[in-house]
């Protein structure tokens, strides 16, 4: 089958779906988007979170059928979608236009200097980064928390990670990321 | 396999009536893992993210109808007060990423006795509104689990929504698992007062082929606190009571040993969960009492 | 072939970036893993790429009759089918040290999930189905599952015709190794006790359970070669057995690694880095193969489930007087690793104390239960649960405080270790105990808040099972000792290409290692070496490949030590290329270049009393230094197969813990509220990276503690809980702050004094929550993981 969606803002279409294919496949096997990750495909370790009309999922466990029309950001889009959100209107880009995703290729640099949403920088900053695996799912997890919550408690972080599970770091650091994005957040509003 | 996507209900209706042997995916939170770990590969997928009645609710005088699709998380943001035993079952629900996309509806259709929404249900009291191109029925919770992941719908039919009754009581539920998130239940409890009927109901998770009330130890709490005069006296519940009430629900669970837990840690914890849920819900009841006594 | 997506390229880190060792400088990867763009093994793709497939034994012990493969070859879109038959040499085993593992099964199969078959097709659906239609006749043999089964006079021998070099001094064929190690008088010894303890030990089977599932990318090459992009540990130990399988010579099979998703020693052994280069070779088209979870807990070996029988004495002073233990690992079907991990559990049978007379043996089963092999801790981990438990138990016997009686013990500099070997660095046991004790306590009764209870920070967490009731706390604290490097006269070295040359009219060093980077940092760590022996800001990491030499196993806490030592090796001998150059075009302008200490800094040549003498650009002018050179650490001795005597290891490493635990008495459900760590690192080459090491292998500590557990059917030897629904690690809700205190002493044999620090904080963890858990319960808790079952008298 056919699927039409938006993807980081970005119109996309993928043919030859399998119809049992997840939306998590289609992003990594046909639209060259291996961000989101494939870790457990049962819905128990976040890696693959993106946002589906806003609302975080696991895109392992949505049918790529049922996205058509709907639109979905991963962790690729995550900086625009963060800027474009930190902005409003008051940049003179709009919303939709920020979101106009393009794709980057992989070069030769760290990405030092790349323009990274503050959750991103947060993670490399407080060194909550190690084999990255569930890194992807975490920052959309953790972003959209922000979103709702600019000044979580530490249960509160808890709780809305409790759906990521990463087994290199024991999450200590993952705690000084999102602590420290809150805090960083706070002193640019 | 064929996928189907209705753009509404009554699409859905026909389709579920031309192909049987659908199967209906909303949230996808148990299909999806059966599809990719190769467990299951239905003819169809009949795909209900569409219909948009689905992920409605509406609170009525009695009940509040609650579409199959609402998912988790509405529940827990707004129907905290009409549903409190729901609520909390809900929040216990996997991980906020699960709690965003499933819904009462998979529970149900799933009917696997780990449900989270099942104990809630059954001590809340409800009515599964289903319905096919044949027409519409209302299933009572109490008939609608037939067997091990076995329930009382026909081949054509879909479940439309829950008809749950309003709380007119406090209620209260728990789940063990052996990790603090995203656990799926060893066992589970929930318990309802229904201070309007001088009743209480209560519902076990995970401890028996089915989801089941613990129909004697209601009857016996109902009949102790008649006897006791505790819904007018809003005395303490005796300890010899709650060890009583804890043990028949100890005694209505039909366990397994699983890699989950033993049927005898089961049988256990539901008595535990029993006795302390009593005790929370009944606490808050006095507390609600001396305050409307307060204020009057 | 065109290169396929997601190859890595080489990364520069410096513009911005500029500290050297002992600074928390930031990943050169760290931007690529935030952005998602950091390309794992499982995210590889090529144009035309097929999906591999591999079809797995459901039973565990069988005699395969026949397999008919017709009916999945006829199927559309699919390319290859493979058997054992296909094969293409005769050799068709492969293993880290015993070549006993099939590369699909041949004849009968040993545990449940053996690969028999192997499918390539279009889409991996399409492979599914394929290897669905593949039929296996397998009749079914008894299972061998424990030490009885295994050592019965009637048993079946897991494997026959076994000509290994153990063979001839086990006891039976179905023992893959054993080690004793006798010390002193044990019997003279144990008539001094005034307090003897015993005790039974079981340690349940852990998974590595890392996030990037076993993938890889395999692309067939014009010469007849293949070209492996891969997650692993060990590119060179890897391309060694694959080579023979696949019939070419080893410069005919090329190795990049790929990202790696976390290893924890399951990426030791091969997975499916041959069946995918088989499967590439023989249709001529890349081939994917992309393990899910379910298939990923039958992909790699685990931990070594063990029972561990302990007896310990002391006198009523408190001083230790002997240890006498047993210790029986299950390999599993194949033994992997197992050789390597019964020296470790021998030699580290009694932990950081002094005992002089000692009576030790550990062997590891052949069975039919899953194969085990590395894992985080290797050996010690299973050791430091079971005598840590003993030190509790005659601390108690003895009415002493247990910290004081582990302090009263405690290993130091100069103590011998059972095998006769002098610790010759420092050893801070006692210290490091004082440490972690000393740390402040976490507060009690946090949910006896104004606000009321906060389920989350309670047993159960969000499943609202407490709300105080019933919930006891308890502390517990635990030490432990863990070699570092590769053991028991191994030829453990390391290999770096590093090269310096000017770029954009900047010094830049670039660093080639074969090193499997898996997150641990030690890309990170190789930047800050060639930056403080180089003095250059703009260090460029090349990726790691086999056109360099091994750099051996990311495994044993060895990386910052071997690699690291020869990444400061190569970067000592191109410092000496440089200041040669700079003699040649400079000497002659300042008398220094002849006559003075001369270092590399801030991209100049100055004299160690700080004078520059050149740039780093105008030195290296048209020139480029480049040195490729291996560097080893001290060598060791094997282990005497009859006394277990020997220099078998080159460094230790310590961490303490005190575990603070709230445990739902009634319930038997656990929240960890705190995991304090005190450790020595040697030298803290990254302070950042250090304490997350420490944390994430804290963590994993605790997950066998409350809940990781493999489940095996005894009577089929059936993995039961192959999923992440019921296979369970701790989630942020379960993991507690970790403090840490980091101890630098330096080990004197070591680059830069360091210590190898990745495993130590596995061992200590779990039996100090163990601990805890007894603390608060009063139980005696004899096993690991221990479920609320077993705190509840349900089990």
């Amino acid at each position: 089958m056919r699927v039409n969606f938006t993807v980081n803002g970005r119109p996309q279409e993928a043919d030859d779906v399998w119809e049992g294919e997840s939306l998590l496949y289609v992003l990594r096997e046909r639209l060259g988007l291996p961000g989101s990750k494939n870790a457990c495909e049962q819905g128990e370790c976040g890696s693959c979170t993106v946002r589906l009309d806003g609302v975080p999922v696991c895109s392992c466990l949505v049918a790529a059928g049922q996205v058509e029309g709907r639109d979905v950001v991963t962790v690729e889009g995550l900086a625009d979608y963060a800027k474009a959100r930190s902005c409003g209107t008051s940049c003179g880009t709009s919303l939709d236009e920020a979101k106009g995703w393009q794709a980057r290729g992989t070069d030769s640099q760290t990405g030092e200097g790349t323009e990274l949403a503050p959750i991103q920088q947060a993670f490399i900053d407080a060194g909550a980064v190690q084999c990255g695996f569930c890194t992807p799912g975490l920052l959309v997890a953790a972003d959209e928390m922000l979103e709702h919550n600019p000044n979580p408690t530490d249960a509160d972080i808890r709780e809305a990670l409790s759906g990521n599970l990463c087994r290199c770091t024991g999450y200590e650091k993952i705690m000084d990321a999102v602590r420290l994005a809150a805090a960083r957040q706070g002193e640019a509003v | 396999m064929d996928f189907l996507r209705p753009a509404s209900w009554e699409e859905a209706l026909a389709a579920k009536a031309e192909h049987p042997t659908a199967v209906p995916i909303a949230g996808g939170t148990d299909v999806m893992v059966e599809i990719n770990f190769d467990h299951r590969r239905p003819e169809y997928l009949l795909d209900l993210n569409r219909v948009a009645d689905l992920t409605e609710w509406e609170v009525g005088e009695d009940t509040v109808r609650l579409g199959a699709s609402v998912p988790y998380t509405k529940i827990m943001e707004n129907l905290r007060a009409e549903l409190p035993g729901l609520a909390l079952a809900s929040h216990t629900v996997a991980s906020p990423q699960i709690r965003n996309r499933g819904g009462v509806g998979g529970n149900l259709g799933t009917a696997s006795p780990a449900g989270d929404a099942h104990p809630a249900l059954l001590a809340a009291g409800a009515e599964v509104e289903v319905e096919s191109v044949r027409g519409t029925r209302l299933i009572p919770i109490d008939a609608f689990y037939t067997g091990v992941k076995r329930n009382a719908l026909a081949a054509d039919e879909l479940i439309k929504s829950v008809h749950i009754k309003k709380a007119d009581g406090p209620q209260q539920y728990s789940k063990v698992g052996t990790r603090n998130a995203m656990v799926i239940a060893v066992c589970a409890f929930g318990l309802a007062l229904h201070p309007e009927t001088r009743t209480v109901r209560t519902g076990i998770g995970s401890a028996a082929p089915t989801p089941v009330r613990a129909k004697a130890a209601e009857e016996f709490l109902n009949a102790a606190l008649e006897e006791g005069g505790f819904w007018d006296n809003g005395k303490i519940i005796t300890p010899s009571v709650a060890k009583q009430f804890a043990e028949l629900c100890s005694g209505a669970c039909n366990p397994i040993d699983d890699v989950r837990g033993t049927a005898s840690y089961r049988r256990h914890a539901v008595g535990v969960m029993a006795r302390r849920t009593l005790t929370w819900t009944w606490e808050s009841y006095r507390g609600a009492r001396r305050h409307t006594e307060g204020a009057a | 072939m065109a290169s396929p997506s997601g190859t890595p390229t080489k990364i520069t880190q410096g513009s911005q970036t500029k500290g050297g060792i002992g600074e928390s400088t930031l990943r050169p990867d760290g931007t690529l893993k935030v952005t998602g763009e950091f390309a794992y093994s499982s995210d590889m793709w090529h144009e035309d790429m097929l999906w591999g497939q591999i079809l797995r034994s459901p039973v565990a012990h069988a005699e395969i009759l026949s397999i008919d493969t017709a009916e999945a070859l006829a199927t559309p879109g699919v390319y290859a089918v493979l058997t054992y038959d296909d094969l293409p040499t005769e050799v068709k085993n492969y293993g880290l040290e015993i070549q006993d593992t099939p590369v699909l099964a041949h004849g009968k199969v040993r545990h449940h999930g053996e690969p028999v078959a192997l499918v390539a097709a279009d889409h991996p659906e399409t492979a599914r189905r394929a290897a669905a239609k593949i039929r296996v006749d397998y009749r079914e043999l008894p299972v061998i599952t424990d030490e009885a089964s295994a050592t019965a006079p009637d048993a079946i021998l897991v494997h026959e015709g076994r000509d290994d070099h153990h063979i001839g001094h086990v006891p039976h064929p179905n023992i893959v190794h054993r080690q004793p190690i006798v010390r002193g008088d044990v019997e003279a010894a144990r008539a001094r006790a005034d307090v003897i303890v015993e005790g039974e030990y079981t340690f349940g089977m852990q998974d590595q359970a890392f996030l990037g599932p076993e993938s890889g990318l395999a692309v067939p090459e014009e010469d007849g070669g293949v070209h492996l992009y891969i997650a692993t540990q060990w590119l060179h130990s890897d391309l060694r057995q694959m080579a023979p399988v696949l019939g070419l010579p080893e410069d005919k099979v090329r190795m990049t690694l790929a990202g790696v998703g976390g290893a924890f020693g399951g990426r030791e052994d091969l997975s499916m880095q041959i069946h995918a280069c088989l499967l590439a070779l023989r249709t001529g088209k890349p081939v994917k193969i992309v393990y899910n979870r379910f298939e990923s807990f039958f992909g790699h070996v685990h931990r070594h489930p063990a029972k561990l029988y302990y007896e310990h004495g002391a006198t009523k002073d408190g001083k230790l007087t002997h240890m006498k233990c047993r210790i029986v690992l299950d390999g599993g079907a194949y033994a992997s690793a197992s050789p390597a991990v019964v020296g470790n559990a021998s030699s580290l049978s009694v932990g950081p104390y002094v005992v002089d007379d000692v009576d030790i043996e550990a062997i590891a089963l052949y069975t039919n239960n899953p194969p085990c092999g590395a894992m985080r801790g290797f050996g010690a981990v299973q050791a430091c649960f079971a005598y840590e438990a003993q030190m509790d138990k005659l601390a108690k016997r003895l009415g002493m405080d247990p910290v004081e009686f582990r302090r009263l013990n405690a290993m130091e500099q100069g103590t011998l270790m059972p095998t006769g070997q002098p610790v010759d660095s420092p050893a801070p046991v006692a210290e490091l105990l004082r440490r972690v004790k000393a740390m402040p306590m976490p507060p009690e009764r946090q949910w006896e808040s104004s606000e009321g209870a906060d389920v989350r920070q309670l047993p159960g967490g969000l499943s609202n099972t407490t709300h105080g009731e019933g919930v006891v706390r308890g502390v517990g604290y635990a030490v432990g000792i863990k070699n570092v490097g590769f053991s028991e006269g191994f030829d453990d070295y390391s290999t770096a290409k590093v090269r310096m040359e000017v770029v954009g009219g900047e010094p830049v060093a670039t660093v080639h290692t074969a090193m499997a980077e898996v997150g641990q940092g030690g890309v990170t760590v190789h930047a800050q070496i060639a930056r403080t022996e180089l003095g250059v800001a703009q260090v460029t990491i090349h990726p790691a490949d086999t056109q360099v030499g091994s750099a051996g196993s990311t495994s044993a806490s060895r990386q910052t030590y071997v690699t690291g030592g020869a990444v400061k090796n190569a970067c000592e001998l191109v410092r000496e290329r440089v200041l040669e150059i700079g003699r040649r075009k400079f000497g002659t302008y300042h008398p220094a270049w002849a006559t003075a200490e001369l270092l590399l800094e801030g991209g100049k040549v100055v004299t160690d009393g700080g004078e520059v003498l050149a740039d780093l650009v105008d030195v290296l002018e048209g020139e480029a230094v480049e040195v490729e050179e291996e560097w080893r650490h001290r060598p060791t001795e094997p282990f005497d197969l009859r006394t277990g005597q020997g220099n078998g290891h080159v460094q230790y490493s310590f961490a303490a813990h005190r575990a603070v635990v709230e445990v739902d008495t009634e319930l038997g459900l656990v929240k960890v509220i705190e995991l304090a760590c005190a450790q020595d690192v040697g030298k803290a080459l990254n302070p950042l990276s250090v304490v997350g090491q420490i944390q994430g292998g804290t963590t994993q500590g605790l997950g066998v503690a409350v809940m990781e557990e493999i489940i095996v059917d005894p009577k089929t030897a059936k993995v039961r809980n192959p999923s992440f629904t019921d296979y369970l690690i701790p989630t942020i809700l379960d993991t507690p702050t970790i403090p840490v205190d980091v101890l630098e002493l330096a080990d004197d044999h070591a680059p830069y004094g360091l210590r190898g620090i990745g495993e130590a904080p596995t061992l200590s963890s779990t039996p100090a929550v163990l601990a805890a858990i007894r603390n608060a319960t009063g139980l005696e808790l004899n096993r690991t993981p221990v479920r609320p079952e077993h705190l509840t008298g349900t089990a």
